[in-house]
């Protein structure tokens, strides 16, 4: 089958001389359609890199990046991100400050060739939680995971069928935390949706995903079942660590 | 009286077109030299309890309080001028959004050397290697290069970190940390947790700890309140946390995905408007 997401040997870099950053090292791996795939690890090792340089913000890459077969140039056009959206880690910055959410969403949807665009609104932000009322606020009127859930409700607004999703719910509280990853499990069920998310929570990661990354400094050191996470069989130092601390905090708190 | 940080009755109110909305209704509480942890669900009123403390509530939001005092001095009646002395010097605060209170157009580096000079009269060079220990000191792997990055080029996690080192230099009397580690992978929070950790224990800094992340405060802090649209619904013991009992507290315990436990679907809470309409609990519940 041919996977929905594809990296073969990525290497991603900014800047030059001694501000050369070498952000992601010969990072390769599939994603099959469907399927939900998670990258975890050390914070600046890389995860946010891969996801923007595949939608394209990344400018100064090699390797090969594929969706669904088709491999990638240097532009993404219009058609790609009917395919393929992306929610940002950081909901501030991708949301325009003095755009309201109904201009973001109408905008987006008008974007996108949709019909309907005032039913839709409403519909999007039930789907994630937020309802009508907060339908004319601005960003600076909403809290973080308001805010967040509005960067959701945009990526959701033209039926992708593949979702990046960038620590989609690390500014949320644990209760609409689980909401917004019922929604996005039951989008996917129905739609048939492929996921590649980065999370720096395994316990999300393991509800969410079946496959997963692990990534240091760069360079993805293990990939690895869910189940095998589960069972702790790892061979990595890095990822023995990041178990050991996420189980034993766990341990912890009971 | 020894309280560092003195809350009674505190109201965060915003006109809106159908009406005032109250975000904050009624909040009372004290903070020693201790971690005390703000949990609660989004939109509950945390980050603007924290904001209205330094009267840094935007107009036309109103700040009203019957007592916000600092070490028993009152900040309400403060003139614009005296308060910024206390945001620069007494409190700190690390906002939730760190790559937004950090100047877009002014590197890393030089930020953080004009932070630490408006504080202590050290020479550039004495500031630039202040910086730099203060970036080793929350794990930044490549320091020099990230003192000369502007603040879009560092990761969501660096970002975070940055401003929390930043927030650290003026040796504050109260630290306000806004979801300070949200993205972070554990072993680089257990980092960032023991320098705050370290400043409580060490010099007495209080330190007011807002997280959704209810097993990490119920393992770092002192103490928690527990917030529910604009009130303190729960207040206790951060180790008793996970043996809390009023069903909103219960409903985000029982929300939380496991990895030792997996399930279809997650929980999700109930609301139940009597919730909401419960007094606020004072400060000496
Ligand atoms: N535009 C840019 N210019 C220069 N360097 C960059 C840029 N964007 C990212 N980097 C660097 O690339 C590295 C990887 O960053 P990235 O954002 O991918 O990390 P991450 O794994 O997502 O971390 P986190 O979990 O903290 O968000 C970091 O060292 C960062 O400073
Ligand atoms: N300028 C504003 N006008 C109207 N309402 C506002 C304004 N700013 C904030 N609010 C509302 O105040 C409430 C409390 O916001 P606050 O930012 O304190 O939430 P929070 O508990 O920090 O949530 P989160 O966990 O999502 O960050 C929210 O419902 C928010 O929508
Ligand atoms: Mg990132
Ligand atoms: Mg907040």
């Amino acid at each position: 089958m041919t996977p929905a997401l594809s990296f073969e040997n990525l290497n991603v870099w900014f800047g030059d001389g001694r501000d050369r950053v070498d952000a992601v090292k010969g990072a390769t791996f599939d994603v099959a359609p469907g399927d939900s795939f998670g990258l975890v690890g050390e914070s600046g090792s890389g995860k946010s890199t891969i996801m923007r340089a595949l939608t394209g913000l990344a400018p100064h890459w090699s390797g090969r990046m594929a969706v669904n077969g088709q491999p990638l140039g240097p532009k993404r056009d219009r058609e790609f991100f009917k395919t393929v959206q992306m929610v940002f880690q950081d909901p501030y910055a991708s949301l325009h400050p003095r755009h309201s959410v109904d201009q973001v969403l109408s905008e987006t949807l008008y974007l996108h060739g949709m019909k309907d665009i005032d039913a839709r609104i409403v519909r999007l932000l039930d789907d994630v939680g937020l309802g009508s009322r907060f339908r004319f606020r601005y960003p600076h009127q909403l809290s973080g995971g308001q805010r967040q859930r509005v960067a959701i409700a945009r990526a959701l607004a033209s039926d992708p069928a593949i979702l990046l999703l960038d620590e989609p719910t690390s500014a949320l509280d644990v209760s609409v935390q689980a909401e917004i990853l019922n929604l996005l499990t039951d989008l996917r069920a129905e739609h048939n949706l492929t996921f590649l998310m980065v999370s720096h929570d395994l316990a999300v990661v393991s509800h969410m995903c079946s496959q997963l990354a692990v990534m240091q400094n760069g360079e993805i050191v293990e990939v690895m079942t869910v189940d095998a996470m589960r069972r702790m069989t790892s061979d990595h130092p890095y990822t023995r660590a990041l178990l050991e601390a996420s189980l034993g905090y766990r341990r912890a708190a009971e | 009286m020894s309280d560092l940080l003195n809350v009674e009755n505190l109201w965060v109110k915003f006109p809106t077109r159908t009406g005032v909305f109250d975000a904050v209704r009624g909040v009372s509480f004290r903070l020693g030299r201790e971690r005390l942890g703000i949990v609660g669900e989004s939109g509950s009123g945390k980050s603007m309890t924290g904001r209205a403390i330094l009267r840094l509530i935007r107009k036309p939001g109103m700040v009203e309080a019957d007592r916000i005092e600092l070490d028993g001095e009152d900040l309400l009646g403060k003139s614009e001028k005296d308060m910024r002395a206390v945001r620069g010097q007494r409190i700190s605060m690390v906002m939730q959004d760190p790559k937004f209170s950090l100047n877009p157009v002014m590197t890393v580096g030089d930020q953080m050397i004009e932070a630490y000079r408006l504080h202590a009269r050290a020479s550039k060079a004495e500031a630039r290697q202040k910086a730099l220990e203060m970036l080793e000191a929350v794990l930044i792997r490549d320091p020099e290069r990230v003192m000369r990055a502007y603040p879009h080029e560092v990761s969501g996690g660096m970002g975070q970190r940055i401003m929390i080192a930043m927030m650290l230099i003026p040796d504050p009397e109260l630290l306000i940390a806004d979801e300070p580690t949200s993205a972070l992978d554990v072993s680089v929070q257990g980092q960032v947790l023991s320098i705050m950790d370290k400043l409580v224990q060490d010099r007495g800094m209080g330190l007011i700890f807002i997280s959704h992340d209810l097993n990490l405060v119920a393992q770092f802090c002192d103490r928690v309140l527990i917030m529910y649209a604009g009130r303190v619904v729960e207040t206790c013991a951060a180790d008793k946390l996970h043996e809390a009992t009023h069903p909103y507290t219960r409903g985000l315990l029982n929300s939380l995905p496991r990895i030792d436990a997996p399930r279809d679907r997650l929980d999700v809470l109930q609301r139940d408007p009597a919730w909401a309409a419960a007094p606020s609990i004072g400060p000496d519940a």
